[in-house]
């Protein structure tokens, strides 16, 4: 190890052959250039400056501390007082970061300023020795004679059989993260609706009448069945399949219907899955002028009245529509479950 | 079989000087007595003066580490009070607008943490940004590696390491955004439900599997919360560990100058200076996250009410190294013109559907990510270099290099800001379906025009370069010639500032290479090919010819002024 530096024991840089020093470069490798000495190396005034700033700042970092415990016993925060607990978290933070900062950059400042800031040459020793790989490569091939695998192959083949088959448990063990009865993708196709389910409002529960529904208003709906699902998981795994987006247009807007869909409107309501097709986001806006519905997340974007035909975005698919009527007492319901599957496109939907 | 000889190696003495010493001071005796035990000496005297190279690139690496340390200890005392539980419950805590909610446990739980746990939310905000520190610092230590090619031969294992490091980073990030279980969280949930149920075959089934059956169900929440506490974490230690382990083995790289060869190793020694500066920046790094923690809100999960399918909001965004992922999830129309993307391939058994744009997105993805980590073998492929390197680049060296991985930055920009395509278009007035188009194009162009204009930059900075070594740098002074002719004066540098500016190799085109039945194959070909866009436009180093010749012209020194260095530069040229 050569030191460089002015002063040091070991002046002078020691370049060795053979390590770039007639490297063909313009010129050769010159070495570490000569040290040169900070204040604080050559003026004790400086050096006592900068004890004194280090020390400041861990005197900083004693405050900080101070301030996180006023922060934490002093800060009475009440039950929904969102101003005071604002207030206390500044004063924790703040206070351990003025704790953190303060040792932090003392420490360093005491790096820089004051211990020794001669760079040190160290050789680097090479990755590995030809007498060691040697010496290793025989003593694995020694080892490898003492078990004798090369000579009785049974044990070496029965014994990669039985590693090989082993581990198999430990994926099977997993089958059972889904244990649900009707396991498959086959559920994936039915949701709560069926003829006759009302339509109601999400999150109230309240029932629909078709003439609450203004020209140009869109409310979101949930089948009046779901609030029998017992089970918070499962009454939300129904929910995610189910939420519709009931829309009232103008009856004149309408794009020519797609034949067999005539009946699935009423008067100008129409309703459709709010699941994107995309990749499953709720799409929950809609825009009146233009009857677009755009899913935030992606910002695919559906016209209303081309049958939720998708006009920009990323989704592949039209918006599943849900056949709509009303019942006896004029509240809306559902002909029929969807048509197809709702939501993202699976591999199974076909 | 010999018999075995009982004479030791070592002699009686070294043994019993174990027990005959006899510290003189307190710390003496401490020191001793571990030392007797484990044996430490070997461990001071190997690494008690190891010398580190300095620089301040070098330093991100460090905050990864030490924001991964904080956001364990944080993450401890999240885990003291939140209970990873979908069982429905009623709040009851003091944020008044959510009283009477039925929510989730987890969700409730995270809400206690926020409003009833003194330093709670000081601590889940610790907790926040020094995981968004964390996948950052990592982010920024790969490209000061990838850009000085400190990945080269022998370092291409620990680069795979630290790629592996990042993945687990995003892991870990991801598991620990989704388990409040509040809308925004729910709502990222659903997007992975979707990309996973996009994989042929088994995405369904995968589904299915982290769920517990249908999206969202009741089990997702504690399954992520064991990945993020215990699985992640304990892959992300164990290769921290060989991470280091291996920077050890290698000793760090350093760049080049004066000093430096490929042999040594010039810095401080880890006691005191390297040791206090490094111990002394995990404090700043914890006082800048707790700063960051105390004053800036983030994820504040009281707004947005317990995961419901049906409610969403407007303009939300997923943590940063999540951006790209859903910015390509805009990006990928559904349809070109008026045809589908998707389709489906008839069956007997009723068919089976492609989710086309889904399904592209992980081209890009995998392309980037699978690139990170075999880029050390493409590149040595690419060049033909099988040397070993502990010098580092200069990235204006490499243009090749340098273009490239602009390109892919560039490349990975337009993805990430795509997942802000919204916000880009409401804060600048804009439409967005115009933005989305735009940064379509980009996507394309983009990473062409980067490499194009970065090459040339790297070519510029080149021959800036040697103009300095051939002429010096400007002095700023205007002279006249008795002639009348006006010029500007200049300086010659340093040998030390010189040596830095023409020690690179600058390797030439290298043609194709026969295979052993003497043909050229398409592989060669192609590496050929790549060869030549890395090193056809180049800008050689200053030659010992050139640099004499310059010398020889420079009318303002004479030999008496030139530094020591190339006057021995002229006498090895006299031999």
């Amino acid at each position: 190890m050569g030191e460089h530096g002015n002063g040091g024991p070991n002046t002078g840089a020691v370049i060795k052959a053979g390590d770039g020093k007639s490297s063909g470069y313009a010129i050769d490798n010159p070495g570490l250039p000569p040290h040169r000495p900070r204040l604080a190396d050559a003026d004790e005034k400086a050096a006592k400056r900068a004890e004194r700033q280090v020390s400041a700042l861990f005197l900083i970092s004693i405050i900080g501390t101070v301030m996180f415990f006023v922060g934490y016993f002093a800060v009475g925060v009440t039950a929904g007082d969102l101003e005071m607990l604002r207030l206390q978290n500044t004063l924790l933070g703040v206070g351990v970061a003025f704790a953190m900062l303060g040792i932090g950059l003392g420490v360093v400042q005491w790096a820089r300023a004051l211990m020794p800031d001669h760079e040190v040459i160290e050789d680097r020793k090479p990755l590995r020795k030809e007498e060691d790989r040697a010496e290793a490569a025989q003593t694995v091939n020694e080892i490898l004679d003492e078990t004798q695998i090369k000579r009785r192959p049974l044990l070496r083949n029965t014994l990669i059989g039985a590693a090989l088959l082993a581990p198999l448990p430990a994926v099977v063990v997993f089958r059972d993260l889904d244990r649900s009865e009707d396991f498959g993708p086959e559920r994936l196709r039915h949701t709560l609706w069926a003829e006759g389910v009302r339509l109601v409002r999400d999150p109230t529960g309240t029932p629909i009448r078709a003439s609450d529904l203004t020209v140009g208003s869109a409310v979101h709906a949930i089948p009046e069945t779901l609030r029998e699902v017992s089970g918070h998981g499962d009454r939300l795994a129904e929910k995610a399949k189910a939420v519709v987006l009931l829309i009232r247009m103008n009856p004149d807007d309408f794009e020519p219907v797609t034949p067999g869909r005539e009946d699935w409107k009423y008067e100008g309501i129409i309703a459709c899955s709010k699941v994107c097709t995309h990749v499953g986001c709720p799409v929950a806006l809609y825009e009146r002028h233009t009857h677009h519905l755009l899913c935030p997340c992606h910002q695919s974007t559906f016209d209303a009245a081309e049958e939720f035909k998708v006009i920009f975005g990323p989704a592949g698919r039209p918006l599943p529509q849900l056949p709509i009527t009303v019942d006896d007492e004029g509240f809306l319901i559902a002909r029929s479950d969807f048509t197809e599957p709702v939501g993202p496109t699976y591999w199974e939907r076909g | 079989m010999s018999t075995q000889s009982l004479e030791s190696k070592y002699t009686e003495e070294q043994y019993s000087e174990v027990d005959q010493y006899q510290p003189a001071t307190r710390t003496g005796k401490i020191a001793n007595y571990v030392d007797t035990r484990v044996g430490g000496t070997g461990m001071v005297r190997e690494f008690g003066r190891k010398v580190f190279p300095d620089h301040w690139t070098f330093m991100f690496g460090e905050v990864a580490l030490y924001s991964f340390v904080i956001t364990v200890i944080s993450g401890a005392f999240l885990t003291f009070w939140f209970d990873p539980s979908m069982a429905s419950t009623r709040y009851d805590g003091s944020y008044v607008p959510l009283q009477g909610v039925e929510m989730s446990t987890a969700y409730a739980t995270a809400l206690e943490l926020s409003f009833d746990v003194r330093g709670g939310l000081f601590m889940r905000q610790l907790h926040h940004w020094g995981a968004l520190m964390f996948v950052m610092a990592m982010a920024i230590h790969m490209l000061r590696v990838f850009f000085t090619g400190a990945f080269r031969k022998p370092r291409e294992l620990n680069w795979v390491v630290g790629c592996t490091l990042l993945l687990a980073g995003l892991g870990a990030g991801f598991t620990g955004y989704s388990l409040p279980d509040e809308v925004l969280s729910g709502n990222g949930l659903r997007i992975i439900d979707g990309m996973l149920k996009a994989i042929p075959v088994v995405g369904t089934y995968i589904s299915f599997f982290l769920f517990g059956g249908e999206f969202p169900g009741d089990e997702v929440i504690p399954r992520l919360y064991s990945l993020h506490i215990f699985i992640i974490p304990a892959v992300i230690l164990i290769l921290i560990a060989v991470h280091l382990f291996m920077v050890v083995t290698h000793k760090h790289t350093q760049y080049p100058g004066p000093g430096r060869t490929e042999r040594n190793v010039v810095g401080y020694p880890i006691g005191p200076v390297y040791a206090a500066k490094a111990g002394g920046f995990f404090f700043v790094v914890f006082g800048i996250l707790a700063l960051l923690g105390g004053t800036f809100q983030i994820n504040a999960l009281w707004n947005y009410g317990p995961y419901d399918p049906s409610p969403v909001q407007a303009g939300t965004q997923p943590d940063w190294y999540i951006g790209w992922f859903d910015g390509l999830l805009r990006l990928m129309p559904g349809y070109i013109g008026d045809i589908p993307l998707e389709f489906v391939i008839p069956t007997p058994w009723g068919g089976n559907s492609v989710a086309t744009p889904v399904l592209v997105t992980f081209l890009p993805i995998t392309a980037l990510l699978l690139g990170l980590f075999v880029w050390p073998w493409v590149e040595a492929w690419i060049t033909g270099d099988k040397k070993e390197h502990h010098i580092l680049d200069r990235p204006r060296n490499v243009p090749g290099r340098t273009a490239f991985g602009m390109a892919m930055m560039i490349w990975y920009f337009v993805m990430w800001a795509a997942a802000s395509s919204d916000l880009i278009a409401t804060h600048f007035s804009l439409s967005f379906n115009d933005v989305l188009i735009w940064l379509r194009v980009l996507f394309f162009a983009g990473p062409i025009l980067t490499f194009i204009i970065t090459k040339r930059i790297c070519l510029a900075l080149q021959r800036k370069d040697r103009e300095i070594v051939l002429h010096g740098n400007e002095a700023g002074v205007i002279e006249m010639l008795p002639h009348g002719e006006f010029r500007e004066k200049h300086t010659r540098v340093s040998d030390y500032e010189l040596y830095t500016l023409v020690s690179y190799e600058s390797p030439e085109v290298t043609s194709a290479r026969p295979n052993s039945r003497g043909k050229v194959g398409l592989l060669e070909k192609s590496r050929v090919r790549l060869n030549r866009t890395f090193f056809e436009d180049r800008v050689a180093p200053v030659s010992r010819e050139e640099y004499l010749e310059a010398l020889s012209h420079d009318d303002h020194g004479t030999a008496a002024e030139l530094p020591a260095g190339s006057v021995a530069a002229i006498e090895s040229k006299k031999h």
